[in-house]
């Protein structure tokens, strides 16, 4: 199923998502949002892009497997759960703060790091499984 | 850095389970890693045993969050001994994993799934709340679907499916239990638990509480009645999986038990009543299926159901004697079951088949062989001076103490029992003449596959065997470790204190 006016606006879409999954994924601290839903918005972007475009389009566009994905935010979240008992002596997972905070981004801790460990491992997992699905679909 | 020694068991299979995912195509490299990766774990785990050993209970409380509030680590000498227990078997089970199971397995990322498994186990025994426990029990159960559905046989689907099933109504049961509790208490936080739930006055709501833990544990620790999801499922998967599951999973279920019914429901006269009966009926049941069996790992299965029975009655005498009987027997038998299935995968890989009827000869064809696996059948039965004599002199001791004769009976019928079946075992594979198995064409036969492979299946199995002689001969050790454990749980102030007021302490 190819149409001209999904294939135009998915091309436009893809960035737009991606932009508001990393927005959403930067104002889940305090307000609803996080590293969960921002990685699903950006999985499904890819999905309304492999939609459009058919899924050889979308990996050639991703470049590498999205599976790869999953260890990189693991090792990521696990590490920022690990900065504290490496470097101050704190127990695991102790939240750690730059004293001042960022323009734009706001207040930058060991959270944002376990977040976006999160929103990658969402991103490798939804797409490993929706692309398997349809390659054997 | 000490004071936080409790969580590297942990953080290190976490940080293995991550670093083989890395390396999710080669498998060689997952191999080497894995079998590294798990003796820096044996060696992680001593050091963790031996600190405890020496300085006592000591608590982490993750993310700096204080204790009734935070998510609180603890080791006491149970956790302690059952996170080295596990590291024990991970380290035989990694080590025969690579020897044994076909690299069209190990290419669905068997060896990151194990670790997770690891790492679910570790942080079971290591955790001290409740609700952390039932995460760690997910991490445990969603990684084992993985390794028994591994390769996709329809076998072992089908047996999946009932594992899958079962477990997942016990966990949603854990959960609603958990529900429950905190509707009652407000907090999740064991130690704090311990005193919240002694002072709630709706006793008839605590005790249908802890009649669902009972039942959600019950399931995944194969109690009678809700046993018959392990008998179905674990002759499925490849025998370095059964093992690991025969060795650990099960007795992660008892483990959560004896902490749960130890520390935050305690002196219940029923419960301990309900306990003992399930008890005796899970000796009772276990050991007849197991007599009936015709496949090695159906009645290794029925055996772990039939001794899960002890620890249970153990725990259901609640007596300071019959818990150090439990809790020697879960030492002893977490290293036999692990053995056991390994050298049926071992007796699968030499002849190609596991049914006691075509097998035979095998102590003529294999004298040294058959020695080796005479320690851990025997050890199983409990032949003096073997490992699984010791503890069933405590519990016996505990059942006489307590004048409860029908667990006593309980207790001499099952060893009989076993000891029937071992010895058929026994006459069956060892001594009967030489049967003619038709030759399977495509087979990985034993004497087929390389020599470092053939160290990879046996040296495990050797291993496992040497330190259930150590438990056997060096039982005065285990003996006083499990006294030290049983006072430890019987006065469970210690373990709230240690939690709750550590922090005030420093």
């Amino acid at each position: 199923m190819r149409t001209l006016i999904l294939k135009t606006a998915s091309n436009y879409l893809l960035p737009v998502l991606l932009v508001f999954s990393i927005f959403i994924l930067l104002r889940g601290h305090y307000l609803p949002g996080g590293g969960f839903v921002g990685g699903l918005i950006a999985a499904i972007a890819f999905v309304l892009h492999a939609f459009a475009n058919g899924l050889d389009n979308t990996k050639g566009l991703l470049r590498f497997h999205p599976g790869f994905l999953m260890p990189v935010g693991l090792g990521l979240a696990f590490f920022s759960g690990l900065t504290p008992v490496l470097f101050f002596d704190d127990p695991f997972m102790t939240g750690l703060w730059f004293p001042e905070p960022f323009p734009v981004i706001g207040s930058v801790g060991s959270a944002l790091f376990f977040d976006i460990g999160v929103y990658l491992v969402v991103i490798g997992v939804t797409l490993t499984i929706i692309f398997t699905i349809s390659e054997s679909a | 850095m000490t004071q936080q020694l409790i969580l590297y068991p942990l953080l290190l299979q976490l940080f293995l389970a991550i670093l083989l995912m890395f390396f999710w195509r080669k498998i060689s490299a997952q191999r080497i890693i894995s079998m590294i990766g798990s003796l820096i774990h044996l060696a992680v785990s001593i050091g963790v045993f031996a600190y405890i050993w020496n300085h006592g209970t000591q608590t982490v409380q993750a993310g700096d969050w204080e204790a009734p509030f935070g998510i609180t680590f603890i080791a006491d000498t149970f956790a302690a001994t059952m996170v080295l227990l596990t590291s024990i078997a991970g380290l035989a089970v990694s080590i025969f994993s690579s020897g044994s199971v076909i690299s069209d397995r190990l290419r669905f990322g068997y060896f990151p799934i194990f670790h997770f498994l690891l790492l679910g186990l570790t942080g079971a025994f290591l955790t001290g709340d409740i609700f952390n426990l039932y995460v760690w029990f997910e991490i445990i159960i969603i990684s084992s679907f993985v390794l028994i559905t591994i390769g996709g046989e329809k076998a072992q689907l089908e047996g999946a499916v009932k594992y899958f099933t079962l477990n997942f109504l016990a966990s949603m049961i854990f959960l609603t239990a958990i529900a429950v509790l905190y509707g009652l208490t407000g907090s999740l936080n064991m130690a704090d638990l311990a005193g919240k739930v002694a002072a709630v006055e709706n006793r008839a709501l605590v005790e249908i509480d802890a009649i669902l833990f009972l039942i959600a544990f019950g399931i995944k620790s194969a109690l009678f009645p809700l046993y018959f999801w392990l008998p179905a499922s674990y002759h499925t998967p490849p025998s370095a999986v059964s093992a690991i599951f025969g060795g650990l999973l099960t007795k992660v279920g008892v483990y959560a038990l004896i902490r749960v019914f130890t520390l935050i429901f305690v002196g219940d006269v029923l419960l301990d009543q309900i306990l003992l009966v399930l008890a005796i009926f899970t000796l009772f049941s276990g050991a007849l299926g197991a007599l009936v069996q015709n496949n090695i790992r159906k009645v290794f299965s029925y055996l772990i159901i039939c001794h899960i029975g002890y620890m249970i009655i153990g725990l259901g005498m609640f007596t300071e004697v019959a818990i150090a009987g439990a809790i020697f027997y879960l030492i002893h038998d977490i290293l036999v079951k692990t053995n056991l299935f390994m050298m049926s995968g071992l007796i699968y890989r030499i002849t190609g088949s596991n049914s006691m009827r075509a097998l035979g000869g095998f102590y003529a064809n294999y004298p040294k062989l058959s020695l080796l696996l005479f320690i851990p059948l025997f050890s199983l039965v409990g032949i003096p001076p073997l490992s699984g004599f010791w503890p069933k002199i405590s519990l016996i001791t505990a059942a006489f103490e307590s004048e409860s004769y029908w667990s006593l009976a309980a207790i001499i019928f099952a060893s009989f029992i076993t000891l029937v079946v071992i010895s058929k075992l026994w006459a069956e594979v060892f001594w009967k003449d030489v049967q003619e198995i038709p030759a399977r064409p495509k087979f990985r036969y034993f004497h087929k596959i390389r020599n470092i492979k053939r160290i990879q299946i046996v040296v495990p199995i050797v291993f496992l065997s040497l330190v259930s002689l150590y438990v056997g001969f060096g039982a005065e050790h285990i003996q006083i470790l499990s006294a030290r454990i049983s006072s430890e749980l019987m006065d469970s102030q210690q373990y709230i204190d240690a939690v709750l007021n550590s922090q005030k302490t420093q």
